[in-house]
């Protein structure tokens, strides 16, 4: 079957593409910038032809509960919501780390802290890349740039998923979400009758029993588990990075920036340009893993790096551990919902590049 | 300049019929035309000036349409995360036994992400009153269905209308709560028509002259409409909810007290 | 070709459907697009904005300061956005309600009073069609024939008996726009 052709909005695609991925849950609690996605969800009705389950939750903290117990029967679940309701799901999530079950956890970010604005920010990612629950952990991050992105970063997010048995966020924003382009979908996919070995489906005579847990009391062997987690960790680390590259070959000075920003920075590498600047983008697809290796080898190669985000500055930490001091580093954000202009991105490029070297 | 309307005479103090509350601010409310939100609100304010408690008055909002509230009533005011009001109520009373105070709470808040909260508070009798607005739907977020959705009502996420098979029944949380030792006084009442926004001002000056007795959590609940998410005029929407709403929900009290209060209640 | 669009007005009059039908029309016409709202609760009754872009290659950022063309429903919008507008622009608004008009001297710019016609043609909910047909007067960057499939693509089947009321009001939009300054 050839693809299908679609003006949508982010999270209408989310909800589509999660049905042709052949997911088997969906579990969620309305939230702007992201309640379409349920909304979608219910008018689609599933359940009639997929099978798929989808149910309003009574909040974030039972929806990914009900995460937790669907992923331990080995089966595709999923749940979305925006900043303060990730913030609730975090327990869950860490629980749903430390038990090694597959899930997608779907984040359209919106300005904070606290109940904060509805508007779009890229404030959660130290949330998303460095923890957010307790324990030694890591989530699979993926930054969708795009309506296509968001729908395409379902199959890849529990693609992923189920490989390592490892949660996947799509850390996305109010921006995308609400936005529609052209997206390109594709057919849809039976749901898996596969059951994976470790799953809860009740213990015939043939196997072991199967008990999903976080739990260890024994020191010794919580450490044991937790080098085998490192060891996955450093196998997505060397295996699962993505990015893309904007006019790098010959660049001299690059952005770094993910999802909307890297949109805004796209733009601002072409009014650059325009202006005799040798402008190039780094667009890190992939949060964890991060896009290191290719950003120090740049390092060599441009004069100055400049981290835009709608943020107060997260990601350039990762930016600035990944050149190691070979170039300068500088960080550019807007906050609280604003999101900042090709033509201030390069303004602010243009002061570095008089103000540094 | 001479006053040629005599508009001076009509707006003389005795033919005074309605002043706005001291307790209300300027600020112009943000509800959408017709939404019994800004009435409780009036009500509210009315309560605290007559019963001249502003200055021992502390509320806490919620997250719903009525965020915002602590815009309009000049009191102080905590703004608690979505569900948790009667957590964050229940430390402010502890740590301020002398103080009246009260959380003010939408279906959504109360009902779904807050129902634990909601009935451990009730259940260990904490002294403080809960005002729980019930318009049966997730106004803020654009129309979603609540706990308390009628079944067969049609909301954005139950566009066939609710199921109950798969979405559960409306919640009762006003019957839930009144069965609970901790609970004084659980009331429901409704204000979209004068003699029930009378009612609903008795209901409230009761409930807080009757935490000075420091005898449990007072509960009103007031059905209220939604124009907007119900998709229907405001008097559409308090026709349909006289027809619809008050059978499920039905108005009065359902836990009246023995104990009178120490003062008793002003005449309206 | 690029045309970066910037429509705003109050919530209610249309804007964001209007922006829709566009980008509908845009993907039946074979280019690249992007619809970026404003949103929220705020938009009850307060201002709606969106921007449209429509393109043969594809689209950088869906958020941009600067607009080929301006669309202005309400004089909070003209206020807001008149200097929005890049140097050579379009700048088209409906006259109704307006105390202070544009005054940029480099940019072109048209009125199209909509509202009055709207109500002329006892049509009020086919106002934002009478601006658009306006706007495609003045920026043919749509063929009609692909901006009634948009149309058709954009509206619920249960509302496909309106859609004669609404190529009516298209045409009239075309008819109706006048030129104020060619710049
Ligand atoms: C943790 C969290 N989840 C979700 C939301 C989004 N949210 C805001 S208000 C609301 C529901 C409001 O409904 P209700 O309590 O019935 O009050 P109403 O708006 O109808 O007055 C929701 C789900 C939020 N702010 N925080």
């Amino acid at each position: 079957m050839e693809k299908e052709l679609r003006l949508m909005k982010g999270n209408e695609a989310v909800a589509e593409a999660a049905i042709r991925a052949g997911a088997d849950g969906y579990f969620g609690y309305p939230i702007t910038p992201q309640s379409e996605i349920i909304e979608y969800l219910m008018e689609a009705n599933p359940y009639e032809t997929t099978g798929m389950v989808v149910l309003q939750a009574e909040s974030e903290v039972a929806a990914i509960n009900m995460v937790y117990g669907g992923a331990g029967c080995g089966k595709k679940v999923m749940t979305t919501s925006s900043s303060p309701g990730i913030s609730l799901k975090q327990e869950g999530i860490t629980y749903i780390a430390g038990a090694e079950l597959p899930c997608l956890i779907v984040n359209v970010v919106r300005g904070g802290p606290g109940l904060g604005t509805i508007q779009p920010a890229q404030s959660d990612y130290f949330q998303a890349v460095k923890g957010g629950g307790h324990g030694d952990y890591h989530l699979i991050v993926l930054a969708p740039a795009s309506v296509q992105e968001m729908a395409d970063f379902v199959d890849l997010g529990f693609e992923l998923a189920f490989r390592y048995r490892n949660p996947v966020m799509m850390l996305s924003d109010g921006a995308i979400g609400q936005m529609m382009e052209k997206v390109w979908l594709s057919p849809p996919k039976e749901r898996s009758r596969t059951v994976p070995d470790w799953a809860t489906t009740g213990k015939p005579p043939t196997r072991e029993r199967n008990i999903i847990t976080s739990l260890e009391l024994d020191p010794n062997r919580q450490e044991i588990f937790n080098e085998k987690l490192v060891v996955k960790y450093n196998e997505i680390k060397e295996k699962e990075v993505r990015f893309e590259e904007f006019q790098c070959a010959d660049a001299e000075y690059l952005f770094v920036a993910y999802g909307t920003s890297a949109r805004v920075c796209q733009k601002a590498v072409e009014l650059a340009r325009n202006q005799g600047i040798k402008a190039g983008l780094l667009r890190p697809i992939t949060l964890f893993p991060y896009p290191s290796k290719q950003l120090n080898k740049l390092a060599d190669q441009v004069r100055l790096m400049l981290s835009v985000e709608m943020s107060a500055g997260q990601m350039v930490e990762d930016v600035m551990l990944s050149v190691n001091g070979k170039v300068p580093v500088y960080h550019y954000g807007r906050m609280g919902g604003m999101i900042p202009t090709p033509d201030e991105v390069v303004e602010n490029l243009k002061e570095r590049i008089k103000g540094g070297r | 300049m001479k006053d040629m309307t005599g508009i001076k005479e009509i707006i003389s103090p005795e033919n005074l019929a309605y002043k706005k509350s001291e307790i209300l601010t300027d600020e112009i409310m943000h509800y959408c035309p017709g939404c019994g939100h800004s009435t409780a609100h009036r009500i509210l304010a009315e309560i605290i000036e007559e019963e001249g408690i502003q200055q021992d008055t502390i509320g806490v909002s919620p997250v719903g349409c009525s965020v915002f509230l602590y815009n309009y009533l000049n009191i102080d005011w905590q703004e608690a995360a979505h569900g948790r009001a009667p957590a964050v109520a229940t430390a402010i009373k502890r740590l301020l036994p002398e103080k009246f105070v009260f959380t003010y709470q939408g279906d959504g808040d109360l009902a779904a992400i807050g129902t634990a909260e909601t009935i451990h508070a009730c259940n260990r009798g904490e002294n403080f009153l809960i005002i729980f607005v019930n318009n049966g739907i997730y106004g803020m977020t654009g129309g979603q269905m609540a706990p308390t959705t009628l079944p067969g009502m049609k909301s954005s996420t139950s566009p066939f209308g609710r199921d109950v098979r798969t979405m559960g029944n409306p919640l009762k949380m006003t019957d839930i709560v009144a069965t609970l030792p901790g609970t004084y006084y659980v009331t429901r009442q409704s204000v979209h028509n004068p003699s029930n926004v009378k009612k609903t001002k008795r209901a409230m000056r009761k409930a807080f002259q009757y935490q000075k007795l420091n005898k449990g959590t007072c509960f009103i609940e007031i059905v209220s409409n939604c124009p907007s998410g119900w998709k229907m005029t405001p008097v559409q929407s308090n026709k349909w909810m006289e027809e619809n709403m008050f059978p499920f929900y039905p108005l009065g009290d359902l836990k009246v007290p023995e104990e009178q209060p120490v003062q008793q209640p002003k005449s309206e | 070709m690029t045309e970066e669009i910037l429509i705003a007005g109050f919530g209610g009059q249309g804007v964001l459907s209007m922006g829709k039908i566009m980008a509908y029309s845009g993907v039946i016409q074979d280019m690249e697009v992007s619809w970026m709202p404003s949103y929220g609760p705020e938009m009850r009754g307060g201002t709606a904005n969106v921007i449209v872009i429509l393109s043969s290659e594809r689209i950088s950022s869906p958020i941009i300061r600067h607009f080929d063309t301006a669309i202005i429903l309400n004089q909070q919008s003209l206020d807001k956005f008149e200097q929005s507008v890049k140097p050579g622009g379009v700048l088209i608004y409906d006259g109704n309600g307006i105390t202070r008009h544009p005054e940029r001297k480099d940019i072109s710019i048209y009125r199209v009073d909509a509202a009055e016609e709207a109500s002329k043609m006892n049509s009020p909910k086919t106002f934002n069609m009478i601006v658009l047909g306006g706007f495609l007067k003045v920026k043919p960057v749509l063929t009609m024939e692909n901006v009634i499939k948009g149309l058709k693509k954009s509206l619920p089947e249960r509302y496909h008996k309106l859609i004669p009321e609404n190529e009516k009001s298209l045409l009239r939009g075309e008819e109706i726009i006048k030129e104020i300054q060619k710049f």
